[in-house]
Formats: C-alpha cells, sequence, structure tokens
C-alpha cells in the first residue's frame, strides 16, 4: 500500500484536553494518511494515552477538531457523529488494541466467539461462514485450529494479545489505535507479537496509531513519530530521523537511555 | 537525461542538549551532483562527514540549511524540506540506500529480507523471491541459509543480505555505506560487477568505500569531502 493518496484519513487540529486545570494533553496537531503508523512516544505522564482516547472517542476533548474520511470518502467531525454512526465506526472501521487483552476481549466466551463477534456486529449471520473466518483469522496470528472453542482465560498472555488483535482486525479496520500493546509481555514474546502486527499492517494497509513507551516497538512498527512531554509535542517526523537524528533536548535523552544489548 | 540528485549549500551541525549544548559541526557548504550511469565517491578521512552526507541525502539526517534536490517521479522534491511521507515514496520509489550493518527483524527469513522492497512495490511474492534468490545465489550466501533469519549469521552473510536488498530494485538513485566492509575479495567481485551493472542501467551512485581496491574499481570520480568540513570537532 503506498501511503500517496491526496486526502489524509484523521486530521486533527489544536486538540486540548484538560481535567479541570490539569492539562491532559494540550494543543496537538497532525494528519494521518493511508497505510502510515504512527508512533506516539513518552513516558508515563506525558498525555500520549489522552491523545490516543480522546482521538479514537473514548475521551471528548476540551478544545479542538478531529476530522476522519469516512468510508465513503466524505470527512467528518468525529465527535459530532450520532451515536449509530461513532458505533458502526467503532466496531467496523476502527479497532483498539489495549495494553490489558482483558480490556478488549470477552474473557468467558471462546476465542472463536470472540472473532466472531465483531463479524456478527457488521452484519454477517451464517454460523458456519463466522467460525470458518474465526478460525482463518485465529491462524493468521498463529493460534492454533484446535483452540478455537477455549476461553481467553486459558490462554497466555501473548496469546490473549495475539486474540484480541484477530478480534479487532477480522472486519479489516481502515485506522487501528493501539495502547501499548507489547506492554507486559515477555521479551520474547514481544518480538513475535511485534513481527506478527508489523506484517499485518504492511499487508493489510492499514493505518495506525501506536501509543508506547518503548522505541524499539515505534521503531520496528511505525513510519513517523511523535515524541511527547507534559501533555505537548515536542518532537515529530520520520521515525528513523528522530531515533538517528534527535533534536529536543527530551528526544535526545530518551534516545540516550536506551540500553544497548 | 536529467541529473537524477543535486546538493546544494548543505550545512549540518548536532547540538548536544545533554553536554550542555555543545554543537559538533559536521559539513558546511556541500554542493555536488550526481550524473545518472556513474560512480561518484565521497573520500575523505573517517570523521568528515561522508556517512553524514549519505544519511542526509537518504532523510534520515535533518539537514540545518541548504537543498537536496531529487528528481522523483517526474517532479523535484527537496529531502531538506520534505514531509516524512514524501521522504518515505522517495525511498520506495527513487532513492536506494545499502547501510553498512543489517537491522534485522525478529524473525523474518533473509529471503524475504531481500524480496522485501520489491513486494513493497507492489512486485508480486514469487517473483520478488526468484529476483532475490538470484542475488544471493551470486553472492555465493549458502542456500541453507535463505530461509533463515540473519540474526546469527556472521558479519560478512549479513552484509551481502543487506546487499541483495539494495541491489534488488532498480532505484535511480543508489546510496552506498562501505558495502563491501566485511566481504572477502570473491565477493568484493561481485558487489564491483552489481555497481557496473547498476551504471550500465543508468543508476546513479554515491558511495563510501575505505577499501582503495574496490574504489578504484567503481569511482569515475572523487568528491572530497574535506572541502565541505567545518572546523574540525577536536583538533
Amino acid at each position: 500500500m503506498t501511503p500517496d493518496h491526496d486526502e489524509p484519513l484523521l486530521r486533527v487540529s489544536g486538540l486540548s484536553k484538560f481535567y479541570g486545570a490539569r492539562v491532559g494533553c494540550e494543543d496537538i496537531s497532525f494528519e494521518l494518511w493511508p497505510g502510515e503508523v504512527l508512533a506516539i512516544v513518552g513516558e508515563s505522564g506525558s498525555g500520549k494515552t489522552t491523545l490516543l482516547n480522546c482521538l479514537a472517542t473514548r475521551l471528548i476533548p476540551s478544545s479542538g477538531n478531529v476530522s476522519y474520511r469516512m468510508r465513503d470518502g466524505e470527512m467528518r467531525d468525529i465527535y459530532r457523529l450520532s451515536e449509530a454512526e461513532r458505533r458502526f465506526l467503532m466496531r467496523t472501521d476502527w479497532g483498539f488494541v489495549h495494553q490489558n487483552p482483558a480490556d478488549g476481549l470477552r474473557m468467558t466466551v471462546s476465542a472463536g466467539a470472540n472473532v466472531g463477534e465483531r463479524l456478527m456486529a457488521v452484519g454477517e449471520r451464517n454460523y458456519g461462514s463466522i467460525r470458518g473466518t474465526a478460525t482463518d483469522w485465529l491462524g493468521r496470528v498463529e493460534i492454533a485450529a484446535d483452540r478455537v472453542d477455549d476461553e481467553p482465560r486459558a490462554f497466555s498472555g501473548g496469546m490473549r494479545q495475539r486474540l484480541q488483535i484477530a478480534r479487532n482486525l477480522v472486519t479489516h479496520p481502515r485506522l487501528v489505535f493501539m495502547d501499548e500493546p507489547t506492554g507486559g509481555l515477555d521479551v520474547s514474546v514481544q518480538a513475535r507479537l511485534l513481527d506478527l502486527l508489523r506484517g499485518l499492517v504492511a499487508d493489510l494497509g492499514l493505518s495506525a496509531i501506536v501509543v508506547t513507551h518503548d522505541l524499539a516497538v515505534a521503531r520496528l512498527l511505525s513510519h513517523r513519530m511523535m515524541v511527547m512531554k507534559d501533555g505537548r509535542v515536542i518532537e515529530h517526523g520520520l521515525t528513523d530521523r528522530v531515533l538517528d537524528d534527535p533534536h529536543a533536548p527530551y528526544t535526545q535523552l530518551l534516545v540516550s537511555s536506551i540500553l544497548q544489548v | 537525461m536529467p541529473t537524477p540528485l543535486v546538493v546544494s549549500e548543505v550545512a549540518k551541525t548536532f547540538t548536544m542538549h545533554l553536554r550542555d549544548g555543545i554543537e559538533l559541526p559536521v559539513v558546511d557548504g556541500v554542493s555536488f551532483a550526481l550524473r545518472a550511469g556513474e560512480c561518484a565517491v565521497l573520500g575523505g578521512p573517517s570523521g568528515a562527514g561522508k556517512s553524514s552526507i549519505l544519511k542526509m541525502l537518504y532523510g534520515n539526517y535533518s539537514v540545518d540549511t541548504g537543498q537536496i534536490i531529487v528528481q522523483h517521479q517526474g517532479r523535484l522534491v527537496d529531502i531538506a524540506a520534505a514531509a516524512p511521507r514524501t521522504v518515505l515514496g522517495v525511498r520506495r520509489h527513487t532513492i536506494g540506500y545499502v547501510s553498512q550493518f543489517l537491522r534485522t527483524l525478529p524473525r523474518l527469513a533473509a529471503l524475504d529480507i531481500v524480496a522485501e522492497p520489491l513486494t513493497a512495490r507492489g512486485v508480486a511474492a514469487a517473483k520478488a523471491r526468484d529476483k532475490a534468490a538470484g542475488l544471493l545465489s551470486r553472492l555465493n550466501l549458502p542456500e541453507k541459509l535463505w530461509s533463515l533469519p540473519p540474526a546469527t549469521f556472521s558479519g560478512g552473510e549479513q552484509q551481502r543480505v543487506n546487499i541483495a536488498r539494495g541491489f534488488i530494485t532498480d532505484h535511480p538513485v543508489l546510496l552506498l555505506d562501505e558495502p563491501t566492509a566485511s566481504l572477502d575479495a570473491k565477493n568484493r567481485e561481485v558487489v564491483i560487477a552489481l555497481i557496473a551493472e547498476k551504471k550500465q542501467a543508468d543508476v546513479a551512485l554515491l558511495g563510501i568505500f575505505h577499501d582503495a581496491d574496490v574504489r578504484e574499481a567503481v569511482a569515475d570520480r572523487i568528491i572530497d569531502v574535506t572541502q565541505f568540513a567545518m572546523n574540525r570537532r577536536v583538533s
């Protein structure tokens, strides 16, 4: 997929979120283009998760605009969609991968049903075809077909995260939000997940916004990155440029703090 | 044939904020043009800024002042000022880069790493892999390694994967950062031949070669980087 389209998928301008007098994120503007993966990096409390939640309409910002290009090509203000339109968007065109898989999965229904549920939400009714598609997606995230009837409670952390990804991608969304998708996983499990995500994003031509505090995750997954500190974007550019030639004092500190193995 | 790449008055200084904001001047007044079908070589001692120049041309380092104009899909793009997604497009179609070291992805097979620049441009996977296999065998990488991730390969084997990946496309501009550093004589000869074929195909090449034999064999001219050096760092 080439990101060379003439319209962005998402346009964010002057977005701010205050919690009372405290700044969540302030004056954020950027555009996301089809097929682009944007990483938002920064420490805990830098505002990156607040920003992600505002973009995904999980939080309503204090000020600013976010418009999204719908499948019919029209740019729409995402905070002015009707509840029905917003839910349709969340269930089909968008995905949200939580750091904790339990927040994005139903832990007491089977793996197959977790994936199938999103398909039913978009109107798929044929049981055989739902099950077939679900099993196919479990395979794509490297979950064996004989686990399709197991509940995610019985899965390891890495498997749960892969299941959450399958649940999100089964409806072929155009935009996926990810909040620390590899956080809390063992390093070897992280590597496998990253590699899988990278392949899926490239194959499906997805756009994604990935919040992470891990610069290695940003390096592997993203085309562009934004560095946040105290609620503001302090540096923004091509991922390898920001990591190899960081300009802002804080970015230089972040990059120099990576442990070399 | 239009000039594929023109560099004019490019300057770059690193500011080290963690060390009281000291400034490390790298280069100043870098100006040259690359012609299609030639291999120009950046010359000068270690630390003169050769690698930094290549990295600026690729958009990997930012540019403080000056312009880097490239012919990209029928229009002119200034890499020094282009938006990230424009730079990505230039990398996909116009400027290729063979770095010194392979940045390996955890689980990808060597063959797929080599094929990737083609598949990223929409070439069918089977065709891309065929071409990748052809290059790896020319570079004498044992076939039993092709399906393995290169993380455990030797330096020379990794570099050959890297070279194959860099040479597989028909990018009109190719940047080479010491592609032969850890190769034996036989494989250096292969790289020299690959460079000659790129010249035949009207590719503009710009390289850094510390190995004098390779430099002699491929260079059409030397661009002396010391003329762009600002007052050197320490010294």
